[in-house]
């Protein structure tokens, strides 16, 4: 939907480049003054560009933490005090890093929630939002990865637990596991091949985000009403308003970042990584971090490992199947009241999970943490299809321009 | 939405808006430059390796005549308790042509100390003469064994390929039997 | 905005009720106190600091290493250069092999080492503590929840034990410890320091002492990254609002 490169540079640096090589008037057809979008987005429209500033912060703080850091199971830990007490800004470098991963999370969610509620993943951005769910997967793995580095008590009995979920897979499960770990149990080539994948892995991230955003591009993002764009007038250029506006949702990320950098951060850490790793010591309480709680939670839903693996799996992967799974014809959940309420029940059953994530598998926890997974499932396999066929949305607008301009908007033939 | 605004009125908005723009542009600029800051500057050496960027010497032990290394930065350092022959021998030399010349009294502020860094200014070998079983060249001081460069008393090129004196790191003396060498 | 806010109260609800599952003998929770470094303007007290390292150097020392503390970080809590040296040069550091024997032999501490462990390995460490392995304190005030009060507590918590609890033999009860049973002796004693700026030495004021002082050891860099973030807050704060009116300004002829 970009317009052909008509634009006349004023510069002559700028035309030179551009004769050479057309990258200004690419980057104007992307996210210039040539690219059209709907001019109705409200913030939660900001997630996206947050996302990626998140992955700038995490890839600068990221190379230069890697100059510091010896990845092994020796050298691990007091490595990351060198950086904290010695290297010259160590200790800001560390913080950044290990909360703005919190807080990619955080935005991460968000911005999966928005696609939720709004309908976004709907024909015809299906294939967008498989790489959005792809995107995830690959940043949960970053982040396993990552929390593993530090090879406190924690990073190491979690990449224990997660590993030997490997062993599941009939057949080849424990080959497979010993070939993870590169030994009998986790080691140092387990912490060396992890420092390997996590330097990676932000760089697949950046590929398929670019192919995030070409997707994207080939019908423009949708909107809070979920309707078409039918002419200019409902859209404006995303350079200055959505460049502008997503300046905003920068300085509010960066204060909440900020905020927790300076004063708070160690909140979202467990204590037990503190301590070195310790192969004959098990901690109390394994735990994830918070981002990992509510899949955590189902995967411990089952006394059987085969089972809660496969239920763990199958809540990601289920993500995959969501634009086919909600029949409704009708994207946005502002004219779907009933599918609305479901939504927040859904939101809160996420926290529950994330609740039970974080507490031992024990008493009530249990009983909860069952319900609340099943009922994870039974949003996607009853309740979006169901409320889908069965509900009647409330009529829609006739054009995004039509509630702001009312009657004076122009008449657009269907 | 028509603008029907007179021309001046439009002007003094465009000014404003433009301060707006320039103030927010200048402030973001100054952001990130303070935020690239601290990652260009972890580079710089970290607290624990400019704790070693002065090394200490007790130079009680070291008897006249006797040369000690020290390692300082990394590098090798000779700790000369020179001789009155050899300190002799220096300050005659300074009357004569040397490739580098360089008053000893310059180099040697407490005559009978030297303190030099023990690497060859031609291609970076460790010139011999720290032992007295060693050679130490035609003058008296040191020997590079690589190319034949010959150092005299006060460790200055006399005969050789090296362009220069054997160099001086900074030291400072903390009292009469300890010297803090950078 | 409605949904958004029940879920809010939801998970506020939840986070109340989630306290986990305690088993019949399980530790009390700390005590709660003031510290001068908790809060956004906090800062360490470095008096107490340096009765704290007293503490340390006296009676925690004898088992306990500090092994990512420096001696010249003892100069950022006060300590003049000449002090830190004199503490660097009570210790001994293997060094060499010598040139001219081929051994190696030993030398004084300098400024740039760390303070040395107390024991040659684990081994060494179990067999004089009864099989228990004194830990590392450098981060001691953050290994643990509420790190910083709950070592206060340890150290004021030794009580004799009720008659009703089976004590095992070489264990010590303790309150506030996980199973109520530490193998660490009590501390702390009346008296047993002698503070250079003559505050008495009650078991409390060496507790709160060496509980500031250990805080200080798991997070020095706490008052730079208190003065960095109040600048920071401040410019973010401006800049975010500079940005809004941008957007607006921007916006001005959409809306």
């Amino acid at each position: 939907m970009a317009s052909a490169g008509n634009r006349e540079y004023k510069s002559g640096l700028i035309r030179w480049i551009e004769y050479r090589m057309p990258v200004f008037s690419l980057l104007d057809g992307v996210i210039g003054r040539d690219y059209p979008t709907p001019k109705n987005l409200n913030y939660w429209w900001n997630l996206g560009s947050i996302l990626g500033l998140a992955l700038v912060i995490q890839i600068a703080t990221g190379i230069f933490l890697a100059m510091h850091y010896i990845p092994t199971a020796d050298g691990a830990f007091d490595s990351v005090q060198n950086i904290m007490r010695n290297v010259n800004n160590g200790w800001l470098l560390r913080y950044v890093h290990a909360n703005a991963a919190s807080l990619f999370f955080v935005a991460v969610y968000i911005h999966i929630f928005r696609a939720f509620y709004y309908g976004s993943y709907k024909a015809p951005r299906e294939l967008l939002w498989f790489l959005g769910v792809f995107i995830f997967v690959i940043m949960m793995a970053a982040a396993f990865t990552g929390y593993v580095l530090p090879w406190g008590q924690m990073s190491f009995w979690a990449a224990t637990v997660i590993t030997n979920l490997f062993s599941v897979i009939p057949l080849v499960g424990d080959e497979v596991t010993m070939w993870l770990w590169g030994g009998f149990s986790v080691g140092s080539p387990t912490v060396q091949r992890f420092f390997s994948l996590h330097y990676l892995l932000p760089f697949v991230l950046a590929a398929i985000i670019v192919l995030h955003i070409w997707a994207l591009h080939v019908h423009g993002s949708s909107n809070p009403l979920g309707i078409n764009v039918k002419g200019p007038q409902d859209t404006i250029a995303f350079h200055p308003y959505y460049t502008a506006k997503d300046a905003v949702g920068f300085g509010v990320f960066l204060l909440l970042l900020a905020f927790i950098v300076f004063y708070e951060p160690n909140y979202l850490n467990h204590p037990d990584n503190f301590n070195p790793a310790n192969p004959l010591v098990t901690p109390p309480n394994i735990v994830p971090e918070w981002y990992f709680l509510p899949f955590y939670a189902i995967l411990r839903s089952m006394p059987d490992k085969t089972l809660g693996v496969i239920l763990f799996v199958g809540s990601i992967v289920v993500l995959f199947l969501v634009p086919f799974l909600d029949t409704s014809r009708v994207r946005s959940a502002k004219f779907r009241p009933v599918f609305r309420q479901f939504f927040w029940i859904f939101v809160a059953d996420a926290i529950l999970l994330g609740f039970v994530g974080a507490n031992p598998p024990e008493g009530t926890w249990v009983v909860i943490g069952r319900l609340a997974t099943a009922y994870y499932f039974a949003h996607f396999f009853l309740i979006l299809p169901l409320v889908g066929w069965l509900e009647r949305p409330k009529p829609l607008p006739d054009s995004i321009a039509q509630p702001v301009l009312g009657d004076s908007a122009p008449e657009v033939a269907e | 939405m028509a603008a029907t605004d007179q021309s001046s009125d439009h002007d003094e908005d465009v000014n404003r808006r433009d301060f707006l723009y320039v103030a927010a542009g200048v402030a973001s600029a100054v952001g990130a430059a303070f935020a690239a800051w601290p990652l260009v500057n972890s580079m710089n050496p970290a607290a624990n390796v400019l704790a070693l960027a002065t090394t200490e010497v007790d130079l009680s032990p070291i008897a006249v005549g006797q040369s000690v290394t020290v390692v300082w930065r990394g590098k090798p350092v000779f700790v000369r308790h020179r001789t009155q022959d050899e300190i002799d021998q220096a300050l005659a030399d300074d009357k004569t042509d040397l490739p580098d010349w360089e008053a000893d009294a310059d180099r040697a502020p407490r005559s009978e100390w030297l303190i030099v860094i023990g690497i060859c200014t031609h291609l970076g070998c460790i010139p011999l003469g720290q032992k007295t079983s060693e050679r130490r060249g035609d003058f008296g001081g040191w020997f590079c064994p690589c190319h034949g460069s010959h150092y005299d008393t006060a460790a200055r090129i006399r005969k050789g390929p090296a362009p220069r004196n054997l160099e001086l790191p900074g030291y400072s003396y903390l009292d009469d039997t300890t010297v803090r060498i950078g | 905005m409605r949904g958004l806010l029940a879920v809010l109260g939801v998970a506020f609800a939840l986070s109340l009720a989630a306290v986990p599952v305690f088993a019949a003998e399980e530790a009390e929770e700390p005590l709660e106190r003031d510290w001068p470094h908790i809060g956004l303007f906090g800062t360490y007290d470095r008096a107490a600091l340096q009765r704290g390292y007293r503490v340390y150097k006296d009676v925690c020392s004898a088992c306990h290493s500090l092994k990512y503390i420096s001696f010249r970080n003892l100069i950022e809590i006060g300590f003049t250069e000449a002090e830190a040296k004199a503490v660097a040069s009570e210790f001994s550091f293997e060094a060499g092999p010598s040139e001219e024997t081929g051994e190696m032999f030993d030398r004084a501490g300098l400024l740039s080492d760390t303070f040395p462990r107390p024991y040659a390995n684990d081994a060494e460490a179990r067999l004089s503590n009864n099989g228990a392995l004194p830990p590392d304190l450098s981060l001691m005030a953050k290994a643990r929840e509420d790190g910083t009060n709950y070592v206060f507590s340890l150290l004021v918590g030794y009580e004799e034990a009720p008659d009703d609890f089976d004590l095992t033999d070489g264990m010590n009860y303790n309150h506030y410890f996980a199973g109520l049973q530490i193998a660490m002796p009590q501390p702390l004693f009346e008296d047993m320091v002698e503070y250079r700026d003559g505050t008495p030495a009650t078991v409390e004021q060496m507790a709160a002492d060496v509980t500031q002082f250990l805080a200080w050891t798991a997070e020095p860099s706490l008052e730079p990254r208190h003065r960095m973030g109040f600048q920071v807050m401040v410019f973010l704060i401006l800049l975010t609002i500079l940005l809004y009116f941008v957007k607006r300004k921007v916006w001005a002829d959409v809306h």
